[in-house]
């Protein structure tokens, strides 16, 4: 007896050393696709501003070329704020993908973890008590989300934390710190009221290298973490006992999944704001773009990243003079393309 | 011999939902009585059934309860009633434990009217009311058409998606006008926190009929509910009309959320936790669920209104504040039973 093995269409075999699997085509497509816009929306963006570079010296000064003086605008002004761009959008988007498998629903993103909304108290706390010189708001919101995150996660757990449970417990943990930043909001003087407001919009407009270095170094190490989680995420997507069947060691899984996406969300928060509405939007975006049954994870982050860097440049150009969030911008050029991919697909469906 | 295999045996879990409602019922009408009652002055039983029953125009207690806290406490009632039953209806409809009755982009499009309206110079609670309610009926018809495809009406995925795409899409633009314009901001800061407080008897009459007719169609949309619960394709082969079922549930929504959030800002989050707990009380039935909720619903906002008007005597706290303070911890510890989390 020889046993046939089916390989699902639209997968092709790939093998590195001792670990092989397939992968879809258009997921590689979608990918490559994405990389590229988003390479060509990073040299644009390095390149456009108060003082125009040609495209082309951008590329040549990012490679280590260039005259001093466009050193100084491509290295130290403007590359930290589209890396910080880029980094965002990915963390969130990959923490937005993790959330959606783990806690099988589309409409779950860190908010539901408790960290966004643990962040956002933390960070204006300090700005309504007047302590951000202190300790700093990038500093106050992590220790918010995660602070925030690990009560949910104790809340929730009773011999094991059930995934529905968790969720409910989230929504309510965080609607106490929204009820907080509220209450900060009511009873601020309107300048710091604008101030929390502002950051409540999310930017990446003052990133430095002091921002960038912890980020980068967060999702250096979370990424990877995130892409070995993928074996079990592809059972975690089905109920609990079926997991369970499948072999995986349910607890353990779910509490590494949990702690991967309040990890990346936590580091994404504390460096730009609750620029929320991208965890949520891209996982389904690329969900819809590659095909399959859950959020795909490489493919989500290089979207992230394309979202976010993309929106940031259209809030720094799009008024003169003026600078919109990129929180807003994400929702304005997400939200109709989501929109536009639901009506699509129900056309074609129906 | 065959061994007779037993199932293992589990303490059923017993729900008494005759006696979960009349509990209910008898909660209501203990939180209006202390909301008429309670405030920056406290006023005994006999006062109240006199200023309500033989009202002397001038004794300050028959002031007190006719021109202040009847019209609030009513108007609490009609809102706790229609947050409770959308929030059921929503989640029903969507199949998610994370809907509220904000979701179909109510809140967002009120919100968005609402400051529209305050840069034209509208001012007064009172004046916000129509511009909430078109906003929030024009966002929730927008979401309905994007997710319904050419037949058959949308799915609980589709409708979950695209109101959360519009929500966040309107609320963007509501931000965007907010950033540049303190004296907006200054405004729209407290009608977005959600409150009771400053509406008079008016208010409560204007939104009384849509909240009535709300409920109405919410209790004729429960036995059909249940069955879309199954599935559409059951729901379909069960002889349910899908479509029809779905257009019913969703103008119920729009009607009590939609009213309820036009008289008093987006208290949303109480449609969203008072479900599951009703859930815990009565099972997934939504013939008992939806008018548990709703009384659930009343019950939860009027005592979060009486703890406002309490903690910070004689000043107030927001209501939704309050909600989270309050309501939000009793949840938890809900969710937290054995028998607290009863799955869609």
């Amino acid at each position: 007896m020889t046993a046939t093995l089916v390989r699902p269409p639209g997968r092709r075999p790939v093998a590195a050393g001792p670990i092989g699997g397939t992968v879809s085509v258009r997921s590689v497509v979608v990918g490559l696709a994405g990389l590229v816009a988003t390479a060509a929306v990073a040299v644009f963006s390095i390149s456009h501003g108060s003082f125009t570079i040609p495209p082309g010296d951008v590329v040549d000064t990012l490679l280590g070329g260039g005259t001093a003086a466009q050193k100084l605008i491509v290295l130290d002004l403007r590359l930290p704020r589209i890396l910080a761009a880029l980094l965002v959008g990915a963390a969130l988007a990959v923490s937005g993908a993790l959330t959606q498998t783990f806690a099988r629903n589309p409409l779950a993103s860190p908010d539901v973890l408790g960290v966004t909304n643990g962040a956002s108290l933390g960070a204006v706390a300090v700005i309504v008590l007047g302590g951000s010189s202190v300790i700093g708001v990038p500093l106050a919101a992590l220790a918010g989300g995660l602070i925030t995150a690990t009560i949910v996660y104790v809340l929730a757990w009773r011999r094991g934390v059930d995934g529905y449970r968790l969720v409910l417990i989230g929504i309510g943990v965080g609607e106490i710190a929204i009820g907080g930043v509220n209450w900060f909001l009511v009873r601020a003087e309107i300048i710091d009221a604008t101030r929390a407001t502002i950051w409540l919009n999310g930017s990446v407009a003052g990133a430095d290298w002091d921002q960038v270095r912890p980020l980068s170094t967060a999702l250096v190490v979370l990424l990877p973490l995130a892409v070995a989680t993928a074996f079990t995420l592809q059972a975690l997507q089905f109920e609990d006992d079926v997991a369970r069947a499948l072999g995986v060691r349910l607890q353990l899984a779910q509490a590494a999944v949990v702690l991967t996406a309040v990890a990346l969300a936590a580091a994404a928060v504390s460096a730009a704001g609750p620029i929320e509405f991208v965890a949520f939007v891209v996982p389904q975006i690329a969900l819809r773009l590659c095909g399959g049954s859950r959020p795909p994870l490489v493919v989500s982050a290089v979207l992230g990243a394309l979202l976010v860097s993309g929106a940031d440049l259209v809030a720094r150009t799009a008024l003169p003079g003026r600078e919109l969030p990129v929180g807003l911008v994400t929702a304005i050029v997400g939200a109709p393309y989501l929109l536009w991919l639901l009506v699509r697909t129900n056309r074609r469906t129906t | 011999m065959v061994a007779t295999v037993r199932p293992a045996r589990r303490a059923p879990v017993t729900r008494n939902r005759m006696g979960a409602l009349i509990a209910l019922v008898v909660a209501v009408f203990l939180a209006f009585v202390l909301s008429l009652a309670l405030g920056a002055q406290t006023l005994s039983p006999a006062e109240i059934w006199h200023a309500v029953i033989a009202p002397d125009p001038g004794s300050p207690a028959t002031a007190i309860v006719r021109d202040l806290r009847l019209p609030r406490t009513v108007l609490g009632l009609l809102i706790g009633l229609a947050l409770g039953a959308a929030g059921a209806l929503m989640q029903g409809h969507t199949r998610n434990p994370l809907a509220d009755p904000g979701l179909l982009g109510i809140s967002a499009g009120a919100s968005f009217a609402v400051v529209i309206a305050i840069q034209f110079g509208v001012t007064g609670l009172t004046g916000y009311i129509w511009f909430a309610f078109a906003g929030a009926l024009l966002a929730s018809l927008a979401v309905f058409s994007i997710a319904a495809g050419r037949r058959g009406g949308p799915t609980p995925v589709t409708l979950a998606l695209a109101g959360m795409a519009i929500s966040a899409l309107l609320s963007s633009f509501t931000q965007s006008m907010l950033i540049s314009d303190d004296a907006s901001l200054n405004v729209f800061r407290f009608w977005v926190v959600g409150s009771l407080s400053g509406r008079g008897t008016e208010v409560a009459v204007e939104v009384a009929p849509f909240i009535a007719a709300g409920l109405i169609l919410a209790l004729a949309n429960a036995p059909a509910l249940n069955a879309l619960g199954l599935g559409d394709d059951v729901a379909r082969a069960l002889g349910q009309r899908v479509l029809a079922a779905r257009t019913v549930g969703v103008t119920a929504v729009v009607l009590l959320a939609g009213a309820a959030t036009a008289a008093c800002g987006p208290i949303a989050f109480l449609g969203l936790i008072v479900p599951h707990a009703a859930r815990a009380l009565t099972g997934p039935d939504h013939r008992w669920l939806i008018p548990c909720s709703a009384l659930a619903g009343a019950a939860t906002l009027l005592v979060a209104d009486v703890i406002g008007r309490l903690v910070v005597r004689p000043a107030e706290l927001q209501t939704g504040i309050v909600l989270a303070a309050v309501g939000a911890p009793f949840f938890i510890l809900l969710v937290r039973r054995r028998a607290g989390v009863v799955k869609l």
